[in-house]
């Protein structure tokens, strides 16, 4: 069994303002951090993701409870001692441009090094070290300004390398990258938990990456305690769909999204595997939900090109395109945004 | 490689200043007798000997100081508060020593010779109420900067210490005698010439004790290049950091306002051109780049301030925004080429 390296108990974190009431944004976090896994905070804004990030890396006290790093409490570490222990990425672009990439991974020597930061061999080493194993050695000369916003955070994320911790936390590193950044930097934190044992933290917003991506999630929700596990194990245990679903969205269990309330009655949808399930993409966001047991209306996909639609009357529109096929559910009024037309055929 | 040859470069640039300034000046003086003068051979004429060693080798040492002052103080401070526009002028702290020597030039008419009816000479004085003044308003501004954990809220009470400053000095002006307000604006003028022969050990002393610690900084100076939350992650200590930092800046701001009257643009100026030259923020070269860079500048302006041909000398701040604004403004029109700053 592996040791933990944070673990957290009775937790409550917030702000305690000097004669006031402390503002408490959670409390009983009883979390545990393992080494060698991505562990992803999901959270809507406000839930206290930035705040339990601050409190786990020691910028902020817990107003009660105890955090332990390594097995020994947070509170008795100094900050030199704790920069060896917990690296950091935020999610602001660092706008540092009037340094190298090199000399920004060597900022992350800083705890190692002397009282001029002099780069001894072994430091020099360290960095290449890390700037290989983020990918972005091919830019160590390069300004900082002169990189992508996702080349950006993979140079931060150097930096936390060269720092040597073996807690790597990231608060919110994708919200400003494009897709494919999204996905670099989620592959990038992978390969750097497998391969160098690093417990790696952070929290996002992106609910479809941390379901594929996290080996552990960690939910916070409002009034209630936290829940962590596998994705799949919360998903299997309906706990996403208490903590996502609301009066117009609902958790589809079986792609792992969020997706439109469907308001009108479900339609039966068979056939071709591949192309029913885009066909029921688009049907659940026109607000109705595909079901294989009904009848009529009724779809059947034979394959990408062809479907065929089977009206409540019972007369069927083969259709070649799925712009097509709406068209025509629009027209006999299976899909429109007229309230009168669905209320007609529920009744 | 490049860097070595910038500093080559630059240090040739300042010896040549240097001599500049003793050789050029209102009276011309041959150089062959400057050179034999600093030798201490027997000068052609006594006047020139008076001419060189009591004004014009003090006068080029303290620009020299108050360069690098007013330079290295700039750069902290932008450094600190991550901001393009930050100086030594913007934190109040020149502020409150111009208050300090208006209080004593207004109220007693503490100016050059003309203070019969006070105890002390009157040029101390200015010194001594300028470093007051200075320290009072670092003081405040050390408090709050122990109570306020937002540099740019900080940043802002500093400036708007600075207005209250102003203020009374204009109140005191209101109420002041004609000549004595004229003397202050003089003063106001800034200048290199006011550090005496005899004063000079302890201008260089204060000033060194300044810069010195300066040095000490580079690696925090670094690691806050990237913010305050990044910095203490690599295990800055920030509050101590920042007081430290203030403590130098207010120190070096005090003593060279003190000495040369509130010099303006060369702090705010000289680390940006500092850094388009180097290319760099990295701070391990820029500091002493600026230190170097801020000598030369004041050597420039001391120089510029004589106009040829004539006795007439131009004011020293009259002389500093002529190669400070140009450079702002290039700086700004220029920020997307390397973003130095947020």
């Amino acid at each position: 069994m592996k040791r933990p390296v944070i673990q957290t108990s009775g937790l409550c974190i917030g702000y305690a303002g000097k004669g006031r009431k402390p503002q408490i944004v959670h409390k009983d976090l009883n979390l545990e951090l393992f080494p060698a896994e991505v562990t992803c905070l999901l959270g809507l804004n406000g839930m206290g993701k930035s705040t339990l990030l601050r409190t786990l890396c020691g910028f902020q006290s817990p107003i009660a409870g105890e955090i332990l790093l390594n097995d020994k409490p947070l509170k008795t570490y100094s900050q030199a001692e704790l920069s060896l222990v917990v690296g950091v990425v935020l999610t602001e672009k660092t706008n540092v441009g009037g340094i190298t990439v090199y000399e920004l991974v060597s900022l992350g020597r800083h705890p190692h090094s002397g009282f001029f930061g002099r780069l001894k061999k072994q430091d020099r080493r360290v960095i290449e070290q890390s700037l290989q194993a983020a990918g972005i050695l091919h830019k160590a000369n390069y300004y900082v300004s002169e990189l992508s916003d996702g080349e950006r955070q993979k140079a931060m994320i150097a930096k936390t390398l060269s720092q040597e911790c073996p807690i790597i936390l990231l608060d919110e590193p994708t919200a400003f990258l494009d897709i494919t950044g999204r996905m670099e930097t989620m592959i990038l934190l992978r390969k750097l938990a497998r391969e160098q044992q690093k417990a790696i933290l952070l929290s996002t917003h992106d609910m479809d990456q941390a379901i594929r991506m996290g080996d552990c999630l960690w939910l916070l929700g409002n009034d209630r305690p936290v829940v962590y596990g596998t994705p799949e194990d919360l998903i299997l245990n309906n706990t996403f769909e208490s903590f996502f679903g609301k009066d117009n969205m609902v958790f589809d269990p079986f792609s792992g999204r969020l997706n439109v309330k469907t308001t009108l009655p479900p339609i039966g949808l068979d056939g071709d595997p591949f192309t029913s399930g885009w066909v029921g993409n688009a049907l659940i966001r026109n607000g109705r939900q595909p079901s294989p047991g009904i009848r009529r209306p009724h779809i059947h996909c034979i394959h990408r090109h062809q479907m065929v639609l089977t009206l409540p009357d019972g007369t069927q529109k083969t259709t070649a395109s799925i712009k097509e096929l709406l068209g025509e559910m629009n027209e006999n009024k299976l899909i429109s945004g007229d309230d009168k037309a669905r209320s007609e055929e529920w009744s | 490689m490049r860097v070595s040859l910038f500093f080559s470069v630059l240090s040739v640039l300042l010896l040549f200043l240097f001599m500049g300034s003793l050789v050029y000046g209102a009276v011309s003086i041959p150089p062959e007798s400057v050179l034999r003068i600093l030798l201490g051979k027997e000068p052609e004429r006594m006047s020139w000997q008076h001419i060189i060693l009591q004004s014009r080798l003090p006068q080029a040492v303290t620009a020299l100081l108050a360069g690098a002052s007013l330079a290295v103080s700039g750069l902290l401070l932008q450094t600190l508060f991550r901001n393009p526009l930050a100086g030594p002028s913007i934190l109040g702290i020149s502020d409150g020593a111009n208050l300090g020597v208006a209080v004593v030039m207004l109220s007693f008419g503490g100016s050059l010779g003309r203070l019969a009816d006070l105890p002390v000479s009157g040029y101390p004085a200015i010194i001594l109420a300028a470093f007051a003044g200075a320290c009072t308003i670092l003081s405040i501004i050390l408090y709050f900067s122990s109570k306020v954990r937002n540099n740019v809220m900080l940043l802002i009470i500093g400036i708007m210490i600075g207005y209250l400053a102003s203020s009374v000095i204009s109140i005191l002006n209101l109420y002041a005698a004609v000549d004595k307000v004229h003397s202050y604006v003089m003063w106001g003028l800034g200048s290199f010439s006011g550090v005496s022969l005899a004063q000079l050990p302890l201008f260089a002393v204060c000033t060194l004790t300044g810069l010195l610690p300066a040095v000490l900084l580079i690696k925090p100076l670094n690691a806050l290049l990237l913010g305050e939350i990044y910095a203490a992650n690599l295990g800055v200590r920030i509050r101590p950091t920042r007081m430290f930092i203030l403590l130098c800046t207010g120190l070096l701001t005090a003593i060279t306002t003190a000495f040369c009257g509130p010099v303006a643009f060369i702090g705010l100026a000289v680390p940006h051109i500092a850094r388009l030259l180097l290319g760099s923020s990295n701070h391990k070269m820029l500091l002493p780049f600026t230190l170097l860079a801020g000598s030369c500048t004041a050597l420039l302006c001391n120089i510029l301030m004589v106009i040829p041909g004539t006795n007439i000398i131009l004011p020293l701040n009259a002389v500093t925004p002529l190669i400070g604004a140009p450079v702002i403004i290039y700086v700004i029109l220029n920020r997307k080429n390397i973003q130095y700053f947020n």
